[in-house]
């Protein structure tokens, strides 16, 4: 992953990309030539600005060629249609010049964003959607990051984009009695993304750690629109997570967790942004789930050594988390958390309710932390089988070799014993 | 998440194969042209291969020195991949259903089939235990 610094042209773009595209929307009032319009606009200025120098005013520069890209389109689209009313009106619009409609709206990016997350589009769509729309990431990049052909990726923004049209979602905020919920979605798609680039900063596809930057960006460009605490929250726990993510993989990519990470290599800098904007939000009340989880990571992020945890306020919150979402993922955590405080058993006893819960899809994780939790208290050769049952389910190449390695370092450790 | 739906074969499958008419064959090649295309389509595609004749695969492995070992005899009973399709959906129940659709691909006299599809995930690069 390269510094954004050192590509100013690129960053600027993506700054650029939801100011030039709401403008565009709202002239030519469709979205989905609109948005592949300004998309050429931002490749033709990748290419160009390099050699050519960025022009005095890049804002105006990529609507006028996505404008222009419109009018192509435009009257592509009246010789198909032969429709002579529509030409005269399309005409007209063509004529008025770039600055009729440059004004900026202080809420483009929202607009977007609302628009590009709605709850009508599959999570991969709106993803895809928001990284192109909003982020101005190129088809390209996106579909690198996602692993699949660019193609792939073209057409599944093509769908997105037919599902918007279909559904009717007008270009506009949402109205007030929509907006609480709409806001949660886009803040899912958000932490979707973000967590698409952190779990995968392992391993040989380092870019996608570029994902959680852009994710970072896209909640800060909520964060400084609009006020709630839940987007506060979700930036809070976005950077105290990611603050750890340079001591989370070893130099082959492999896992290392929050107990063995090397705590100089977290960013202190993340993590004290990240308490800044939690401290501001907790007092207020109407803490939500992402709030919670932030608070959970920054008690993590305040131990020097993993010996100082302060555990009981880990469980604390999770008590609270649990009280709002029966998600199996947070039950899981909560009976790390106990295990912490109250001992080996106790966990173990709450995770006995989580076998039989079908929402579990991540099977894998269940089995790792009940070896993790036989294995303190002292049950090796139980340890061992479930460290094993794991990895056997274990959806990615870094976590199979990590519980791997978990199983065949307790099973030389206890045969090892074994003659004493 | 990714799958790789893997469509096998018998060895009398594949010798069967070769005595299918004119019209099955091009019924079963319309088909799996139309199938990768709704793939493509969908916004599910990563990759796909179709393999040569189980006749022209080798057995390899490595002799005292390191040297290739080659053999080519197969026994009757063995499932031999005939081809693969990697997609990128939200949920196994998705590919199970797209593995479905190309198991009963029109086999001899328009006849829907029902090949054999393994579906399996492909391990990612996650790496993400929450410990």
């Amino acid at each position: 992953m390269s510094d954004p610094s050192d590509r100013p042209i690129e960053h600027l773009l993506r700054e650029l990309a939801p100011q030039v595209l709401s403008p565009v929307v709202r002239r030519f009032r469709d979205f989905a030539a609109a948005e592949d319009a300004v998309q050429e606009a931002l490749i033709a200025a990748t290419a160009q600005w390099p050699r050519e120098g960025v022009p005095a005013n890049p804002r105006a520069w990529l609507i006028q060629v996505a404008s222009r890209r419109m009018a192509d389109h435009i009257r592509s689209e009246v010789a198909r249609r032969h429709r002579e009313q529509v030409a005269a009106e399309e005409t007209e619009r063509l004529a008025l010049p770039v600055d009729a409609f440059t004004e900026t709206g202080e809420d483009d990016a929202l607009v977007l964003l609302f628009m590009c997350c709605h709850p009508a589009l599959t999570p991969a769509s709106a993803i895809a959607l928001t990284l192109r729309a909003v982020g101005g990431l190129t088809t390209a990049e996106i579909a690198n990051a996602f692993l699949v052909p660019e193609a792939t990726m073209a057409q599944r923004i093509t769908r997105a984009k037919q599902s918007i049209k279909e559904s009717g979602i007008p270009f506009q905020l949402p109205t007030a009695e929509d907006r609480a919920q709409r806001l949660r979605a886009v803040l899912h798609v958000l932490y979707l993304i973000f967590n698409e680039g952190y779990a995968s900063s392992a391993g040989p596809h380092l870019r996608r750690a570029d994902l959680s930057d852009e994710a970072i960006r896209l909640t800060r460009i909520v964060y400084h629109r609009q006020s709630d605490n839940e987007v506060a929250g979700l930036l809070a726990l976005m950077l105290l997570t990611d603050a750890r993510r340079a001591a989370r993989t070893g130099p082959d990519g492999e896992l290392i967790p929050l107990a063995q990470q090397n705590r100089t290599l977290w960013d202190r800098q993340q993590i004290a942004e990240g308490i800044a904007l939690l401290s501001a939000v907790l007092p207020k009340g109407s803490v939500g789930p992402y709030q919670l989880q932030a608070a959970i990571a920054a008690v993590h992020d305040e131990a020097a050594r993993a010996e100082d945890t302060d555990w009981s306020q880990i469980l604390a919150l999770y008590d609270l988390l649990k009280r709002m979402s029966d998600n199996p993922m947070i039950l899981l955590n909560h009976a790390i958390a106990a295990a912490m405080v109250h001992g080996p058993r106790k966990g173990l006893e709450l995770l006995g309710a989580l076998d039989s819960d079908p929402r579990l899809a991540e099977r894998h994780r269940l089995e790792a932390v009940r070896a993790h939790l036989l294995e303190m208290a002292g049950e090796h050769e139980a340890a061992i089988t479930h460290y094993r049952s794991a990895a056997s389910r274990a959806p990615s190449i870094p976590e199979r070799n990590y519980l791997m390695l978990q199983a065949a370092r307790l099973s030389e450790s206890t045969d090892h014993k074994a003659p004493d | 998440m990714k799958f790789i739906l893997m469509m096998t074969a018998k060895k009398a499958d594949w010798d069967e194969y070769t005595k299918w008419s004119k019209g099955d064959l091009e019924r079963n090649v319309a088909f799996m042209r139309a199938f990768s295309k709704e793939l493509k389509d969908s916004g599910v595609f990563v990759a796909t291969e179709g393999l040569a004749w189980p006749g022209e695969a080798k057995m390899v492995h490595a002799g005292k020195n390191g040297e290739p070992i080659t053999d080519g005899v197969f026994p009757e009973s063995k499932e031999f991949l005939a081809g693969y399709w990697i997609i990128d959906v939200e949920s196994p129940e998705q590919a199970y259903k797209i593995a479905a659709r190309v198991s009963a691909a029109p086999g001899p006299g328009g006849k829907s089939g029902s090949l054999p599809v393994e579906v399996r995930p492909v391990l990612g690069s996650h790496a993400d235990l929450g410990l």
